[in-house]
């Protein structure tokens, strides 16, 4: 960062006082959201939760696209998957058979040109991250990504250096403020199928003047994926992650019945996917997914800066590992010295019969 | 069919990294800096794909104060064959420097413009996407494969997302990102740092592209994130259990 731009801060924090209302402003957001076999997604419904905590008086719109039936059912489940929905919009149309970039941005567009929202929020993973920086340059605004913490409807914190430090940033350009914002930092109780707030208004997205993309294509070929009965990485209680110390897939196994018998997610460190022991889903870390379960897991991960970024935000961190100087026994709240190939066995046997 | 390719100037990956006292940043004098390892790898792909007879050059880009130049000069000993440095100085957001590339784009016209998926000082994984979009050019984020088909202008990427792996094909001219699996890259032999001393970078500055820097973002402070309580080490499995299940609650 050069130093000009430091001094000028410098000068700025020292005379600033929080002359930015606390007082809520209303406010009015659109959250991109996604969805999946009928249903939206639970890392989307954490976006209306950090929507929520912007301003009491905020009307939030969840936007959907997709086609057909299933678009249509989870737009009738995002109806009613948070109390501070206010309405649901659906964007129907084989453009959006799958949620590529470059219509989705352009519908971000449409929408915010008709809406004119106050802020604009979608989940960071993959499919925000793709998005929402594309169509913020359509807007001409500023995006602020991977936000943790929303400290004033303007102001916000996000990770930097690979979260070793906290960077706090405030938004000072015109509406919309666009965000995305880490899941695991907003959490939302789990709902139960029958526990539904009321239903919010859907309404269709009138796309008949969105017209076809003219200039250059994109267009989906496949997706190959893990179909696994396994809780999602994102949102498990239990993580079970390891490391280049496995030595091989086969070993790998070991990981995946210690994560059977708890009811837990696999994890893996890069490491450990460069090897070929694991696809590239399963990477915890600074490039990776960003987990925060109650309990974090780790065999064979030496703790790499790269790796912590990823779950040092978990509640409850075990280490085992070989080498007593591993960089993980930093931040383990139980560390174990010893040899996975003995410990996991015995954790085997030992560990209670999960459900 | 030319490639353009931006680098970015970071403090080096492996630093371990200190907050300022004042809190306005993070310290980076006599700090060891290098490139970006995803910019790297993005011009270690624009190198193969020219190498394979796909390309006929490939140019560096990097933007911001002086030391840049030194970026630019590690990115043409790995083989580039141009660099082109846009000076200047203070905060540079994502949104100008798309800003930035939109311009140099519109100089140079290249078939694809490659970056790496997010610079490992701001983490922002924003820049690719923001130009494809001021460019109007399909992107391909998180690419871990990228192959040409120069015949139908077509680029297939495979991209490292949520669920796995998904397939994209990409309308040439495309704005791809890189991520850690696309390749490794190579290191800058004696010879070639030696044959990079000559070749040329040429100066830009942002008024001569025709492009405001714009500043709707402020750093108001930048901290350490919470410490973690001290953990203790545990002498076996029976003991590990025990704490989990009744000291820690979580099994």
């Amino acid at each position: 960062m050069a130093t000009r731009a430091m001094l000028r801060l410098r000068a700025f924090a020292k005379r600033t006082v929080p002359f930015h209302s606390s007082i809520s402003r209303s406010a009015s957001t659109l959250v991109l959201a996604e969805h999946e076999g009928g249903s939206i997604k639970a890392s989307s419904v954490s976006a209306v939760a950090a929507a929520s905590s912007l301003s009491k008086d905020n009307s939030i719109s969840v936007l959907l696209s997709g086609l057909g039936p299933s678009l249509q059912e989870a737009a009738s489940h995002a109806a009613s998957c948070h109390p501070a929905v206010s309405q649901v919009l659906v964007a129907d149309s084989d453009q959006f058979t799958y949620p590529l970039a470059e219509p989705w941005a352009k519908l971000v567009h449409f929408v915010q040109q008709r809406g004119g929202y106050s802020h604009i929020i979608a989940p960071s993973g993959s499919f925000g991250k793709n998005i929402l920086p594309r169509a913020a340059a359509l807007l001409d605004v500023s995006p602020v990504t991977d936000v943790i913490e929303i400290s004033e409807p303007n102001l916000f914190v996000r990770p930097i250096y690979a979260g070793n430090a906290l960077c706090t940033v405030r938004y000072n350009g015109a509406n919309p403020c666009m965000l995305t914002i880490r899941s695991t930092s907003f959490p939302v109780p789990p709902t139960s199928a029958d526990s539904k707030y009321n239903q919010a208004p859907i309404s269709q997205v009138d796309l008949s003047t969105f017209g076809e993309d003219s200039k250059g294509k994109s267009r989906y070929v496949k997706q190959t994926s893990q179909n696994t009965e396994r809780p999602d990485l994102g949102n498990a209680r239990i993580v079970v992650t390891g490391g280049r110390g496995l030595k091989n897939a086969e070993n790998f196994k070991m990981i995946e019945k210690l994560a059977e018998k708890l009811g837990a997610a696999v994890g893996a460190t890069r490491a450990a996917v460069d090897a070929g022991f694991v696809p590239n889903d399963l990477q915890v870390g600074q490039t990776g997914k960003i987990v925060a379960p109650e309990l974090y897991m780790a065999f064979g991960v030496s703790g790499a800066i790269q790796h912590l970024a990823g779950m040092r935000d978990s509640k409850v961190i075990v280490a085992v590992n070989k080498d007593a100087d591993a960089a993980i026994f930093q931040v383990a709240d139980y560390g174990l010295v010893g040899d996975l190939f003995e410990v996991i066995p015995e954790l085997l046997e030992k560990v209670p019969e999960r459900k | 069919m030319k490639i353009m390719v931006a680098v970015k100037r970071v403090v080096d990956y492996a630093v371990k990294i200190r907050v300022k006292a004042d809190k306005t940043g993070v310290e980076t004098q006599n700090v060891k800096m290098s490139m970006n390892p995803f910019c790297e790898i993005a011009l270690e792909e624009a190198l193969r794909i020219k190498e394979s007879g796909l390309a006929s050059e490939v140019v560096a880009v990097s933007m911001g104060p002086a030391q840049c130049v030194d970026t630019l000069r590690t990115g043409l000993a790995m083989g580039a064959d141009r660099g082109i440095h846009v000076e200047a100085t203070g905060a540079l957001y994502p949104l100008s420097v798309a800003k930035l590339l939109k311009a140099l784009v519109e100089v140079e016209k290249p078939g694809l413009l490659i970056l790496g998926k997010q610079a490992i000082d701001d983490d922002c994984n924003q820049t690719g996407q923001m130009v494809a979009g001021l460019l109007g050019w399909p992107q391909g984020t998180f690419a871990s494969k990228v192959v040409l088909d120069k015949e139908n202008q077509v680029a297939t990427v495979d991209r490292e997302v949520d669920g796995g792996l998904e397939t994209l094909s990409l309308d040439l001219p495309a704005v791809i990102t890189t991520d850690l699996r696309l390749n490794q890259p190579r290191y800058a032999t004696l010879p070639n740092i030696m044959k990079a001393k000559s070749k040329v970078i040429k100066k830009f500055t942002p008024q001569e592209l025709n492009v405001e820097i714009k500043s709707d973002l402020e750093v108001v402070q930048v901290t350490e994130p919470p410490k973690r309580k001290a953990g203790v080490i545990v002498s076996s499995v029976d003991e590990l259990l025990d704490k989990l299940k009744n000291e820690a609650h979580v099994i």
